[in-house]
């Protein structure tokens, strides 16, 4: 355990500190997400009561599609002089590959959630600290879900051609109940309103979204890689 | 099996149906509430319950493929994964039909239908990735994986969209809705043949798969020399 726990580290390690260093999946994604976020302002009047309504929405279209251009580089960072090759061969088990490279994942995509959400605070005029600690539950249970699938097929489409555009098209009618959970969620929780009742069922719904398909891609992800 | 088998199967779907149609035009009375346009549901039903069965086959389609490494059983997959898909583009089809007629308008995000559509989405996102992979054995391997991670997403779009919206009609042979015994007896009478015609078509759909295998590996062999 202590093994497997020390290689998705390095792993993790690794992935954060070769885009760190480059920054180009994290420069990308935000300013994309930054421009997504300027676009709604002309779909809708900003500044009226339908903000608070769609909020939750909004907020998390853009972190899908800001997601999805940073897992689409984390399989796709390996391909350069074979490295996916290497380190497939080296004795990192498939299991603490994928983990490792869902942490580093989820971990952009939280950086990425960091910054824009103020950004869209103001913008938007929403006042998004109301409820901190249920928005952070749900944006890292959510964002879990995101790097989790998107990871495995990052994995799955590494090799094709057009992988930009087939990492998107397979993954967000994956992502569908962990992002609907999640818009339905956020958007009573920017507004101010207590979560309890039947707003617990979604919370319920994305724990179970990130177990079965936590489990589901680490039992998979070898099949994905070596066949 | 041979093909004049198949042909024959399916000349007696055509005439199940055929006798279907017409006891369900002659025979059958108006329903009370919804007029004539009830109808579809003899064909709305049995289409919704064949995709879903060809769905879960080709789930387990996958799931042996990946066992066993036998391209015959992707080819299964493949062929059971298209017909499901043909029969989820009827059910949808012909529901919209019958809720322009009740609803008044084709298209309504209720539970039924948002979730039946990114079923047939995700399984639409198969055959999409299987064309973008040329290499026969990989296209197997990660379409399998495709498939498992497809049906283990069902049941979450189903009950996720049930939480928040509701319209369509109660089921009607399971559960609170309640249909006469003629209906439903018609019912099942056309799920039948159109069981029948799904065989059919995934059977010519097979062969033709095991021919483009076929002509691959004469291919291979041709380069080869």
């Amino acid at each position: 355990m202590t093994r497997f726990l020390r290689q998705t580290w390095i792993v993790m390690a690794k992935d954060l500190r070769s885009e760190l260093r480059t920054k180009e999946a994290l420069n990308a994604s935000l300013s994309f997400a930054l421009v997504i976020l300027l676009l709604f302002s002309f779909a809708f009047n900003p500044t009226s009561d339908l903000t608070r309504e769609i909020s939750g929405g909004l907020l998390w279209l853009v972190f899908a599609f800001a997601g999805a251009l940073i897992l689409n580089r984390s399989f796709a960072r390996e391909l350069p002089n074979d490295c996916l090759d290497a380190l497939i061969a080296s004795p990192v088990s498939g299991a603490a590959l994928f983990t490792g490279k869902a942490l580093a994942s989820y971990v952009l995509l939280a950086a990425i959630e960091a910054v824009c959400l103020p950004v869209f605070g103001v913008f938007y005029n929403v006042r998004w600290t109301q409820q901190p600690l249920w928005l952070a539950l749900v944006l890292l249970l959510a964002s879990w879900g995101i790097a989790v699938v998107g990871t495995v097929f990052s994995a799955l489409t590494v090799n094709m051609r057009l992988r930009e555009l087939m990492l998107p098209m397979l993954v967000y009618p994956m992502l569908i109940p962990c992002l609907m959970a999640a818009m339905q969620l956020t958007t009573p929780i920017l507004a101010g309103e207590p979560v309890q009742g039947d707003l617990m069922a979604w919370v319920r719904l994305l724990i179970g979204f990130d177990i079965i398909f936590t489990a589901l891609a680490v039992v998979l992800i070898d099949t994905v890689l070596v066949g | 099996m041979s093909e004049k088998i198949l042909y024959a199967l399916g000349g007696v779907a055509a005439i199940l149906l055929g006798r279907n149609l017409l006891v369900m035009l002659t025979g059958l009375p108006d329903e009370a509430f919804q007029g004539a346009i009830f109808r579809i549901i003899f064909f709305h039903v049995p289409a919704a319950f064949t995709c879903f069965l060809c769905f879960f086959a080709s789930l387990v389609l996958g799931i042996t493929y990946l066992k066993t490494k036998n391209l015959r059983y992707d080819s299964m997959a493949v062929s059971v994964t298209e017909v499901g898909l043909a029969f989820g583009a009827a059910n949808l089809i012909s529901g919209m039909i019958w809720a322009r007629i009740i609803w008044g308008i084709w298209w309504t995000w209720d539970w039924r239908l948002t979730s039946m559509l990114i079923c047939w989405l995700l399984y639409a996102g198969y055959l999409v990735l299987r064309s973008a992979i040329e290499e026969p054995t990989e296209r197997a391997r990660l379409s399998s994986v495709m498939l498992i991670f497809s049906f283990s997403v069902v049941p979450f779009v189903f009950f996720s969209i049930k939480w928040f919206r509701t319209q369509h009609p109660q089921p009607v042979l399971y559960g609170e809705g309640k249909m006469d015994s003629a209906y439903r007896a018609m019912l099942y009478g056309n799920w039948l043949p159109l069981l029948m015609l799904a065989f059919v078509l995934i059977s010519v759909r097979y062969l033709q798969e095991r021919r483009q295998r076929e002509l691959d590996a004469m291919r291979r062999a041709v380069h080869s020399l």
